[in-house]
């Protein structure tokens, strides 16, 4: 069944066409990479799905539900969560005074009361299950002072907290080293395994090709590809994308 | 030295504030009585202080103090919209609708002090809230220009319209019993503002304000919509701007258009400055210093606005962060010696 349904997105920016045309459809429970040259409008088609640009054309339809038109915060009360590329966490507050936020969200508090108190252990569970070291010091600094791996972690974090259906990931290994990326691989698993959707934008090819069910191929915006990890790697026109010679 | 030896018997620094602060913060483990002066001292010496210059002093500095608390509510509700990612220049304009609303209120209908004042202080934030309501997808600086012009506009809309008892404004208005109410009165008000705000800002739902300051993307990505809260926040802050309004109009007798005069945009956003930001007591002290300083340059006449330039800029360069932060940070390193068992 088809949690998602992206059907003909559409958006140019003053001329120049950062998505052309995108359809693409996300059956539930499966992992879905997204890749492309840099500027090949992987951002831009996050940026729409979940509501914080609005395309000039397309619909997408989330459970029979169409969602263009909705503000952010109502596609994250729907079920669909986003991190960030550029991680965006709240810098002034501990790290899990910033995973209170999105417990404090209309989808949250309709699954689950609490009151004072109650959401400081909540957060502090799920920080647990994105590596936060739960007996030390880590979850109570300040997000300012936190390395960048800790920070992708509470972007995956916010997501959990909100327990979305789908987790669209943008970049989140981006910045990251072969290590922290191989502990946070895990973690996507299980929630694959929890029954999540999962749409991550990637760079780091080998390390989605592993994990991804399917794999769409954006350049200049238009879709080109869209396939098992096996036949995006054989594909010609794939690899004059990504080595640059013109098509 | 860390350590020192008295009579056979080893001794080391160790910080009063030890783990008290993160105690206090959250969960309320204060062990002791030491403890809790600790944490009451400095709260409770400011509160004595401005009391005993209040009920003292003769009843020209009663006035200044007047003077003094309205300026620092002013200022605490500029630092609560600033945590809350509201830029405002515009604090007159909360304060001139509040002004106004009390003197209407006052004039038209009649109705009594111990009314006007709090109708005043609800019609004022929701006046305000409602004129600001079409911006409020506007960002820093852009929000910012929007809230320095209306009460420039709205001043202008007087002055034409004649409405409010237009130039002239609306004079013989009921004033308090007596001063000793009013001074009591206006430091109540002001102590409740400034602690009931920093417990608001701290709740699980205060934190909410302070994240759309921090990113007020991904506070929507987690699914909170900002434009309910940031609505929320603005009908708090200007309330708090509208009871000072409200309070100097009866305080003066008189309501006119030099309530929307630029010195109450300023002069919160300046003691914010050398204050300290994002504490809420910080632009409380610095009103605390700013007003009545510009009381004591006044016998320099004109020569009273370089002095006081000339003190702000001290200020600021010398304690960018802030006199507030410089002081809390300076009260937590305080150190005492302990026995080494």
């Amino acid at each position: 069944m088809n949690i998602l349904e992206v059907k003909g997105i559409t958006k140019t920016f003053g001329g120049v066409s950062a998505v052309a045309d995108v359809s693409v459809n996300i059956e539930e429970n499966t992992l879905l990479g997204i890749i492309g040259p840099n500027g090949s409008g992987k951002t831009t088609f996050v940026n729409i799905i979940t509501g914080f640009v609005r395309p000039d054309k397309g619909s997408v339809v989330f459970k029979g539900k169409e969602m263009i038109g909705l503000p952010p915060y109502r596609v994250t009360n729907l079920g669909v969560g986003r991190a960030f590329q550029m991680v965006k966490p709240f810098f002034h507050l501990p790290a899990y005074k910033n995973i209170i936020v999105p417990l404090s969200s209309p989808r949250v508090r309709a699954s689950s009361g609490g009151g004072y108190g109650d959401k400081d252990a909540m957060s502090l569970d799920i920080l647990e299950e994105v590596g936060f070291e739960r007996d030390s010091s880590v979850p109570y600094k300040t997000a300012s002072v936190l390395p960048h791996g800790y920070l992708k972690r509470l972007e995956l974090a916010r997501l959990i907290a909100l327990k979305s259906e789908v987790f669209i990931l943008d970049e989140l290994f981006s910045g990251l080293s072969i290590a922290e990326v191989t502990s946070i691989t895990p973690i996507i698993e299980k929630l694959l395994l929890d029954g999540k959707t999962i749409i991550m934008v990637e760079h780091r090819l080998k390390e989605l090709f592993r994990i991804a069910d399917k794999v769409i191929v954006l350049n200049f915006g238009k879709k080109i590809k869209e396939g098992v990890p096996k036949e995006i790697l054989e594909d010609e026109e794939v690899k004059k994308a990504y080595l640059g010679v013109e098509v | 030295m860390k350590e020192r030896v008295i009579d056979g018997q080893n001794y080391r620094k160790e910080r009063i504030a030890r783990c008290i602060k993160a105690r206090s913060d959250d969960i309320y483990a204060l062990t002791s009585q030491k403890e809790m002066w600790y944490l009451l001292f400095p709260r409770i010496v400011p509160i004595v202080g401005i009391a005993i210059v209040a009920y003292l002093l003769p009843i020209y500095w009663k006035k200044v103090i007047l003077t003094t608390c309205i300026f620092a509510m002013l200022a605490v509700s500029w630092d609560f919209l600033s945590s809350c990612g509201m830029l405002s220049l515009g604090q007159a304009l909360f304060f001139g609708i509040g002004s106004f609303a009390a003197g209407g209120f006052n004039h038209y209908l009649h109705l009594p002090v111990y009314l006007t004042i709090p109708l005043a202080t609800v019609t004022g934030g929701l006046i305000s809230t409602m004129i600001l309501l079409p911006v409020i997808r506007l960002r820093g600086i852009y929000f910012a220009m929007v809230t320095l012009i209306l009460p420039l506009m709205l001043m202008r809309l007087i002055e034409a319209t004649k409405l409010l008892g237009g130039t002239e404004g609306l004079t013989g208005l009921s004033p308090f019993p007596n001063e000793w109410v009013e001074v009591t009165l206006i430091m109540a008000a002001m102590w409740a503002a400034l602690f009931g705000l920093r417990r608001f800002i701290a709740s699980d739902y205060g934190l909410i304000f302070v994240s759309i300051r921090d990113n007020d993307r991904a506070t929507m990505a987690s699914g909170i919509n900002i434009y309910a809260f940031k609505a929320q926040a603005l009908f708090i802050g200007s309330s708090v701007c509208a009871f000072c309004g409200a309070f100097m109009t009866h305080s003066y007798q008189f309501t006119g258009m030099p309530v929307f005069a630029m010195e109450f945009s300023i002069l919160p956003i300046a003691a914010a400055a050398i204050g300290g930001m994002n504490t809420l007591a910080g632009p409380l002290l610095g009103a605390m210093l700013l007003v009545p300083l510009s009381e004591l340059l006044r016998e320099f006449g004109t020569l009273r606005i370089v002095f006081y330039g000339a003190i702000l800029i001290i200020c600021v360069i010398g304690l960018p962060e802030g006199i507030f932060h410089y002081l809390s940070r300076k009260y937590n390193e305080m150190e005492r010696w302990v026995k080494i068992e």
